[in-house]
């Protein structure tokens, strides 16, 4: 049980400065996951988990004036500190990513096999002859029909879906220890969504790798994450297991979020569950509790001071002053489980 | 992309006929018969209509088009009215000093405009950034006339290290050559350098914002690498298109540039030929520029079907 966790963040901030500021996209973030798990991050947008997930691999160093505090601690080492030098040789060999939009994500003048070699070259010292080899090899692995005609295509020749399998074997072509999905499936369709889901939960399960899968999309989450956190402003405000925070959601945040799906079994003419409000301005940040200025329950309390991470059980965290009380006067035994 | 290639070509064909039109019509849109202004103002009315004859000016004008597209076509641009030689071997004369200026002028440009605009791009909102933007902004500003007497003040009458003025063939040696052509060259690249600088800072802006710099940093690529093999390779379109587009106007601009080098190229004679009415070697030299920056569009947009796979690959 006691084994060194894949990755361990903690209390990551992540602050730009800005002309009207300094800002805090990333506010104390801590979290651990083991190879193998697939932890799903959850938020709005603005809620900072695209750039908490690009904190823990630096991408951000080139954006102006970025800086972070706390540590980010993978295989011993923590990345924050690192050279750029070190740091570039775990990119893309310890630890990839893929991004949301797969066309813009890939280059448009080089062709995949170029793309997807580079990487191997780079991190492996292999012939060019034998990158390209081994990007059939991983194309295939992927599910792109006829991997050795693709693999001398350019991005644009092939299809969204082919796209983001090209992207997911570029990011898989050095078998990192950590993969990060940062809204892998947001821009392709339902079906496609489904097959790409699928694949990285098998390579998962193949390659035993952690998975951290960054999205919107609660549905996303149920189908192949292992734990769950839920982002906003910044911050965690509940983590737990999948299911458990499915079935007992207790932040009034998640609450929300999962009545907002929409259910297929529904009154058609019951207007859809919103959450009052839009995410505050990350320049105008509320006092005391991020969501107290759209939670329904909110008091004195949560307008003025912080709540902290609070244990529920053992496996199950909520930020809420109140989370008992308000699950004991909804008297909420949540059914609201997966719809797919 | 041979059926790119084809279709490029194919696309000069108007353009040329409205070309060749144009440059017919200068002799009958200008004020003043041409044989009035050749003869001077004691020819009589006889001499005149008897030049006019000569001249075949008083043929039909679609006759007179025709029979001189005809002639273009083999090469025959016609007979300079002054110089007693034929036009094409005057052209032939003036042509090569000024080619060694404007590639001279456009070399110095892209080799100082684009890793400034590189750096700028990169190190964007730093004093680096700022000073060379401030530095384009001045280059552009500044005329190339004045450039150049500064340029001549300085490094040619004070410092005595390049000639003030004058031109040496090639054949004169290298050096000697360039030596003549050094500061017409800066004269002249200047504002194309300003302008190349801006557009690869904007274009490399662009680039270095879009998601594919992001994954190519997540591959563990060198800094180096993401910013020549992916950020600059696709940020080259829009600047190959400014490199085009200027070198057109380098060959033109440098009409001023050589008055003041006092160099004997196309902008020279071109000059003396409007004083001399001189109508014959106006329509040749116009035509040669334009069939030059013609050509040097051609040659870019082949460049793009190169460089971009999305122009290349294009189904239609």
């Amino acid at each position: 049980m006691s084994k060194e966790p894949l990755l361990k963040v903690n209390n990551l901030k992540t602050h730009f400065h800005t002309e009207r500021g300094v800002v805090t996209a990333v506010n104390g973030v801590s979290f651990s996951m083991n190879s193998g798990d697939i932890i799903g991050i959850v938020g709005e947008s603005g809620s900072g988990k695209s750039v908490m997930s690009q904190s823990i691999m630096r991408l951000l160093d080139h954006t102006d004036a970025v800086e972070y505090e706390g540590e980010v601690i993978f295989e011993k080492e923590n990345l924050l500190s690192l050279s750029q030098s070190r740091l570039r040789a775990i990119r893309g060999d310890q630890i990839s990513m893929i991004f949301q939009d797969p066309l813009t994500s890939l280059s448009p003048v080089y062709t995949i096999g170029n793309q997807i070699g580079e990487a191997i070259r780079l991190h492996q010292k292999k012939s060019k002859k034998e990158a390209h080899q081994q990007a059939v090899e991983i194309l295939r692995l992927t599910g792109i029909p006829s991997p050795e005609v693709r693999v001398n295509e350019y991005p644009h020749q092939l299809s969204g879906g082919m796209q983001q399998r090209a992207m997911i074997a570029m990011a898989l072509s050095c078998e990192p220890r950590l993969l990060i999905a940062d809204e892998p499936t947001t821009a392709l369709d339902v079906t496609i969504q489904a097959q790409i889901l699928e694949l990285i939960a098998d390579l998962n399960r193949k390659m035993g790798m952690g998975v951290l899968f960054i999205t919107h999309d609660l549905g996303v989450v149920s189908e192949i994450c292992t734990g769950v956190k839920v982002m906003y402003l910044g911050q965690i405000v509940e983590e737990a297991p999948t299911d458990q925070l499915f079935q007992t959601p207790l932040h009034p945040y998640t609450q929300g979020l999962i009545q907002s799906i929409p259910k297929l079994e529904g009154d058609r003419n019951e207007p859809l569950h919103v959450i009052e409000g839009t995410v505050p301005s990350l320049t105008d940040i509320p006092q005391g509790c991020g969501f107290s200025t759209r939670c329904p329950y909110a008091d004195e309390l949560c307008r003025t001071s912080e709540p902290p991470m609070r244990i529920a059980t053992t496996e199950h965290r909520v930020k809420c002053w109140h989370y008992e009380a308000i699950n004991e006067l909804e008297g909420r035994e949540t059914t609201v489980g997966t719809s797919k | 992309m041979l059926a790119y290639i084809i279709k490029r070509i194919l696309s000069l064909i108007p353009v040329l006929a409205v070309v060749t039109i144009a440059i017919f019509l200068i002799i009958h849109i200008t004020p003043g018969n041409p044989a009035a202004a050749i003869l001077g103002i004691e020819a009589s009315q006889e001499e005149i209509e008897q030049l006019n004859q000569d001249l075949g000016l008083d043929r039909p004008l679609l006759e007179q088009y025709t029979s001189w597209v005809a002639h273009v076509f083999k090469g025959d641009l016609g007979d300079s009215i002054f110089m007693d030689q034929p036009v094409s071997e005057a052209i032939a004369e003036h042509i090569s000093p000024t080619l060694s200026l404007a590639i001279l002028a456009q070399v110095i440009a892209i080799i100082l405009a684009i890793p400034f605009g590189m750096i700028a791009a990169y190190k964007r909102g730093s004093v680096a950034d700022y000073s060379l933007m401030g530095l384009s902004l001045l280059g552009m500003a500044v005329p190339s006339f004045l450039l150049g007497l500064f340029l001549m003040l300085f490094v040619g009458v004070k410092l005595q290290w390049l000639p003030v003025a004058g031109y040496e063939p090639l054949s004169s040696g290298l050096w000697e050559h360039m030596k003549y052509l050094i500061l017409p060259g800066i004269s002249l690249g200047t504002i194309q350098a300003a302008l190349i600088t801006r557009m690869t800072r904007s274009s490399m802006l662009e680039v270095l914002n879009l998601n594919f710099i992001k994954t190519a940093r997540s591959k563990g690529l060198h800094e180096m690498k993401v910013l020549f093999k992916h950020a600059f390779r696709s940020a080259f379109l829009p600047i190959l298109t400014v490199i085009g587009q200027t070198f057109g106007t380098l060959v033109t601009g440098a009409v001023v540039v050589e008055a003041i080098f006092n160099i004997p190229g196309l902008g020279q004679l071109i000059l003396n030929s409007i004083a001399r009415r001189d109508f014959a070697v106006i329509q040749g030299v116009v035509l040669v520029v334009t069939l030059m920056y013609v050509t040097i569009n051609l040659v870019i947009d082949l460049l793009y079907g190169a460089v971009d796979p999305r122009v290349r690959l294009e189904r239609k």
